[in-house]
């Protein structure tokens, strides 16, 4: 039995059921203890009352990160501070932060929605959890250890950093479950091998729960050779709770969203339409049960699909693709839409490069210029000129047939692009704003 | 064939330096170095005394370090000298990939060709003197 497997095996119509029933609820507790969604929901003539079906919830409003950004820093809190134990907010890096706060009941779901996904990598309290995610504001660091806690692992709270003693953790204290975004897993990988240790005998790795940036399926696939363990996807935001909202299983074919705290919708990003099960578009995401800052219809930006179909796995919570990109990570080039991860998955197939890329703006001539900055490979013996610039020019070409359109490709020294405890930066934009 | 040592060097300030300044601090002793430069990077091809422990030691620096298999031959001290050298690997139809020439200690001009490797029989059997790995190695 894995954790709460009576929630995540639950009869659909029954979870349904229990989706609308909370929906209701939600849409009128938000209409009566929010200011901002009373005014919205009139706007456009949203009546919480009168909710009867998942459709009606078309009629309501939308909630955007602008939104969150205006109410800072308690205006769509839905109770007084005196209820709420603890606040999040997420990195603000473009501007104002937005701010999540929980109760006691928020917080519980929280470590629950974590420890399923705990569940789904096979995990049990007999497991280690290793927790590097970033401890503080961010929602990684803790998230991943309420539900180490829930799950009843014995949970060590790293937090991100100070990378050899991670290593030292992982080598002597048995870690099993490791949690923390793909690209530190990468670095403690790399870095573990570079000081001499095979991380597949050395550490005691079964799986790693990896989420707060894209990845590509290559790049899992290189993470999983390097450390002998499987990779999971996990998914989550600060402005909805945080890592957990869904979760891959073994079968790693899409996220389970946890179903009965969240209800999501797929829409075509410029209509607004519902898309079909199987297509792409932006997630938009509904909390049922939130009680500190419940939120309705916020449009995550995050691009993805509903997988059809029933997971081998046997839970019944559907799932979404890992994510395609963000609408807002999404680059314009040359007038043609690129996402990094897109760019991620054409590098990670040449192992004459190593898994550290970043993209540079610029603008000559009036013309966007994208320059792919790859490290080479020490391993990979570069004596001819020729080579490299066959390699460069291999590299261009299946950009440009990913992509369609061209992206210069500069050639680096092993370690030189920076390496990140957090989130990886792989895009630089050196355009003015002018220019962008 | 001798082992030269390859490094990829990214076109940044004093990184030329540190390369030399890292094979001096682990004790090895320079013979030959040649640069080919691009734009956005450089090729530095060194012969040494001990192209293993440097590329090791370059290798924990966290520079990108090689070893290639070149051939090492002595060029005959007239006029036309490295033209008989070139025009016997012609004749045998071997291409040259790059080359560069320097002196052993010894006072001898010697050219490093990155050739195949069936250039060394044939030259020794044209008279010419390749260099072995004994003749540049610190022992």
């Amino acid at each position: 039995m894995a954790y709460q497997d009576e929630i995540t095996h639950m009869d659909r119509a029954e979870l349904e059921a229990l989706q609308l029933e909370r929906l209701k609820k939600a849409v009128v507790y938000c209409y009566e203890k929010i200011p901002f969604y009373k005014e919205n929901f009139d706007a456009v003539g949203f009546d919480p009352y009168a909710l009867s079906s998942f459709e009606d919830l078309r009629k309501a409003s939308f909630t955007t990160k602008d939104d969150m950004r205006a109410a800072y820093p308690y205006g769509l809190f839905a109770l007084p501070k005196e209820e709420v134990k603890e606040i999040h907010m997420s990195s603000g890096t473009t501007g104002v932060a937005t701010v999540s706060g929980y109760t006691e009941h928020d917080l519980q779901v929280w470590g629950d929605c974590f420890a399923r996904g705990i569940g789904y990598a096979g995990g049990t309290e007999e497991d280690i959890c290793h927790v590097c995610y970033g401890y503080g504001l961010f929602t990684g660091g803790l998230g991943a250890h309420y539900g180490g806690l829930a799950a009843g692992c014995m949970t060590i709270p790293m937090s991100s950093g100070n990378t050899k003693r991670q290593i030292k953790v992982l080598n002597t204290m048995g870690s099993s479950i490791i949690c923390c975004t793909p690209s530190y897993a990468m670095y403690i990988a790399d870095t573990a091998i570079a000081d001499g240790f095979d991380p597949k005998k050395d550490f005691k790795l079964k799986a790693g729960i990896h989420g707060a940036e894209a990845w590509s399926n290559q790049f899992r696939e290189n993470l999983e050779e390097k450390l002998g363990y499987k990779a999971l996807d996990v998914y989550g935001l600060t402005e909805i709770m945080g890592p957990g909202v869904a979760m891959e299983c073994l079968e790693q074919n899409g996220l389970h969203v946890a179903e009965d705290h969240f209800f999501a919708e797929i829409l075509d990003p410029e209509t607004h339409e519902p898309v079909p099960d199987g297509e792409w578009g932006e997630l938009v995401i509904t909390t049922l049960d939130k009680e500190a800052t419940p939120v309705i219809r916020y449009r995550t930006k995050d691009i993805t699909r509903i997988i059809p179909g029933v997971c081998a796995c046997g839970r019944t919570h559907r799932r979404i693709d890992r994510l395609h990109g963000r609408t807002d990570d999404m680059m314009i080039i040359r007038g043609v839409n690129v996402f990094p991860s897109q760019i991620e998955n054409v590098c990670a197939a040449f192992p004459e490069v190593a898994d550290w890329y970043q993209i540079e703006l610029t603008r000559e001539n009036s013309l966007d210029v994208a320059t792919l900055k790859i490290e080479i490979n020490p391993e990979f013996p570069m004596d001819e000129i020729r080579k490299i610039e066959d390699l460069q020019k291999r590299v261009k070409q299946a950009l440009k047939d990913e992509l369609a359109t061209t992206i210069q490709v500069k050639i680096v020294e092993p370690y030189t692009i920076q390496r990140s405890e957090g989130k990886a930066v792989r895009i630089v934009d050196l355009r003015s704003e002018e220019e962008k | 064939m001798i082992d030269q040592l390859t490094v990829f060097l990214g076109n940044t300030e004093g990184r030329l330096t540190a390369l030399c300044r890292a094979l001096g601090d682990a004790g090895i002793q320079m013979h030959a170095l040649a640069l080919a430069d691009t734009t956005d990077y450089g090729i530095v091809r060194i012969i040494c005394d001990n192209p293993a422990k440097a590329m090791a030691a370059l290798g924990e620096e966290g520079f990108a370090a090689s070893l290639a298999k070149v051939a090492a031959v002595e060029v005959p001290n007239v006029p036309g000298g490295l033209a008989q050298v070139f025009g016997a690997l012609d004749q045998a139809g071997l291409s040259i990939e790059y080359c560069y020439c320097f002196a052993t200690a010894e006072g001898h001009a010697t050219v490093a060709c990155k050739v195949d490797e069936r250039a060394v029989a044939l030259l020794e059997e044209a008279g010419f003197k390749v260099l072995h790995p004994n003749d540049l190695y610190a022992a």
